[in-house]
């Protein structure tokens, strides 16, 4: 779980996070015995229609503005280190 | 140090006398957020919030004024953006993050004249119920500093309680507006999913976030309200409905209004009795004000909790995704991408935001979605219709904002169940995207208890109306911290 998530745990936190999901879903259990055959689910709480606004170009944030808290920027992108295994660098 | 800072309404009357300006009250939140040293306010912004203040003066002395918040210093809570400022959520993950823009309710609090003098503490990520959970220590409750004040707008209550700031934005998910309101005897209102832009605001849990005022009397929550609310088209979730004039809708008592009871809050077991009596006092007040009472029923107030930390959490999961070490904020460098932003998360996070990340992770999880997140969207409908029931009986819902006063800092950071049920009155009105409101109703054992109020959708003008009706009749909004009863 924690792979998916993107986190590495140390194993203090492995074994108090395991204790405190197990308890925090041992009581959401409760859940279970809620009957919702047939109940729509839920997404958003008030049904808006999705707005559409007229197809017209408008000003978004500068280049630099957008790369000014990016932890290493080269030009105009967001540096990452090597993605893609074995090629040309 | 200097005297606290009055409500709105005090402070506008003054300034329009001239017997103070609006410099002034700015030096005096700076000298007083110094003073009493609460950690409530993580970052100020004195050079430019004296600059305004001064225009705002001079725009006062010319007869110009742009609403009635002009000069009058604020705060926010330190996950909505300003331009050129910090947005630091109160974590290590974005420290030395300047956001680029203005969230849309800072553009139109610039716009009438509102002086920011800088940023609440908060949870991390606005998660947690006391405002312990933050990169930057705890803040402090003004009426008992051994005690938290609540969150995860706890720094944003603890400057209004303690009269730092007349007024603060906070923004509440499942009750991070209206719980540390209430726990430090102030008001708080969550607005209507929807009636607030959330653009700006950093996402936690995008079907429940909404960015709110916490005042010192409904009547400044209500001025306040009226400037940050309307549609925004960067905001695709805000309302189109026009905004009524909140304050206009002020005038007279409760005549006409029936007050639900839901018996599911007005429960012996698990509510402090001191808060239980101060919350029926508040209802004999609100029918003594003209209002019918009556009972009602909420059924499935009991699954609230497990529902809402199911839905917001794995909403969570996904927006923190984003932070990443990539775009903004800390990096832990490393060779291999995949380790870059493990590594980064894990040492930008604290443990409470891990927490909740890994259950939202889980329960979207293949195999355990349906089990979980879909099962938690539907209960989620059956507590909608629960409210849509109730007010077919009721106009307004009067409940307890929390079960307790202020708990002892410490008490509760080590058990996340039990912290988690300090929102228990709170996140059903969430789930449903209506409105809520906690005004101060007494001083149970020397600390605040807070009446919550709930309207259906778009009900802020009632809402405001019968609040405003209550703190008339009563003097609990006058109360400050340290003064004998």
């Amino acid at each position: 779980m924690a792979g998916l998530a993107r986190l590495s745990l140390g194993e203090d936190e492995v074994e108090s996070l395991t204790a405190d999901l197990d308890t925090i879903l041992d009581y959401v259990e409760m859940l279970q015995s809620v009957d919702t055959e047939g109940v729509e689910p839920t997404a958003h709480a008030l049904p808006l229609p999705t707005p559409l606004r007229e197809d017209r170009a408008e000003l978004g944030l500068a280049p630099e503005e957008a790369l000014g808290n990016a932890p290493a920027a080269a030009g105009t992108t967001f540096v990452v280190p090597k993605v893609i295994e074995g090629g040309e660098a | 140090m200097s005297e606290p800072l009055g409500n709105v309404s005090e402070l506008r009357a003054a300034l329009d006398a001239g017997s103070v300006s609006s410099l002034e009250l700015v030096e005096s939140a700076l000298a007083r957020a110094r003073g009493l040293d609460l950690g409530a306010l993580v970052a100020t912004r004195a050079d430019a919030a004296r600059e305004e203040a001064s225009l705002a003066d001079a725009r006062r002395a010319s007869g110009d004024l742009r609403s009635p918040l002009d000069g009058i210093p604020m705060a926010l809570k330190d996950n909505i953006a300003a331009a050129g400022e910090p947005c630091g959520c109160a974590s290590r993950i974005l420290e030395g993050y300047t956001s680029p823009y203005d969230s849309t309710a800072v553009a139109r609090l610039r716009e009438a004249g509102a002086v920011v003098v800088g940023r609440s503490n908060m949870d991390e990520f606005a998660m947690g119920s006391s405002t312990e959970h933050s990169a930057l220590g705890p803040a402090r409750n003004p009426w008992d500093p051994e005690r938290a004040p609540g969150g995860s707008s706890g720094g944003s209550a603890a400057l209004v309680a303690a009269g730092i700031v007349p007024l603060a934005l906070g923004s509440d998910t499942g009750g991070s507006i209206r719980q540390p309101a209430a726990l430090c005897g102030v008001v708080g209102l969550k607005p209507t999913y929807g009636r607030v832009s959330r653009y700006g605001l950093v996402a936690f849990a995008s079907s429940l976030d909404q960015i709110g005022p916490l005042a010192r009397t409904s009547a400044d929550a209500a001025l306040a309200l009226g400037i940050l609310a309307g549609h925004d088209p960067r905001d695709s979730t805000s309302l189109p409905d026009p905004v009524p004039d909140y304050a206009a809708a002020l005038a007279g008592d409760c005549t006409g209004l029936t007050v639900g009871l839901p018996r599911e809050y007005f429960v012996e077991e698990g509510v402090d009795p001191g808060v239980l009596g101060a919350v029926r006092d508040a209802v004999l007040e609100l029918e003594k004000a003209g209002a019918r009472t009556r009972e009602i029923s909420l059924p499935h107030t009991r699954h609230a909790v497990s529902t809402y930390y199911l839905v917001a959490n794995a909403e969570a999961s996904s927006n923190l995704s984003r932070f990443d070490g990539v775009r903004y904020g800390r990096r832990a460098e490393s060779d291999d991408v995949g380790a870059l932003y493990r590594r980064t998360r894990s040492e930008g996070f604290g443990p409470e935001v891990k927490r909740r990340i890994l259950l939202g992770t889980y329960v979207l999880s293949a195999g355990y979605y349906d089990a979980y997140y879909r099962k938690a969207q539907q209960v989620r409908t059956l507590i909608r219709r629960d409210f849509e029931t109730a007010f077919e009986q009721c106009d307004l819902i009067a409940t307890p904002t929390t079960p307790d006063t202020a708990f002892r800092l410490g008490e509760r950071s080590g058990d996340p169940l039990r912290m988690y049920l300090s929102d228990i009155y709170t996140v059903s009105a969430s789930l449903a995207g209506i409105p809520g409101l906690s005004t101060p109703c007494g001083l149970p054992g020397g600390l605040p208890a807070g009446l919550q109020l709930l309207a259906p959708a778009l009900g802020e003008p009632v809402l405001l109306r019968a609040a405003d009706a209550f703190e008339r009749r009563t003097d609990w909004t006058q109360r400050w911290p340290g003064e004998t009863p």
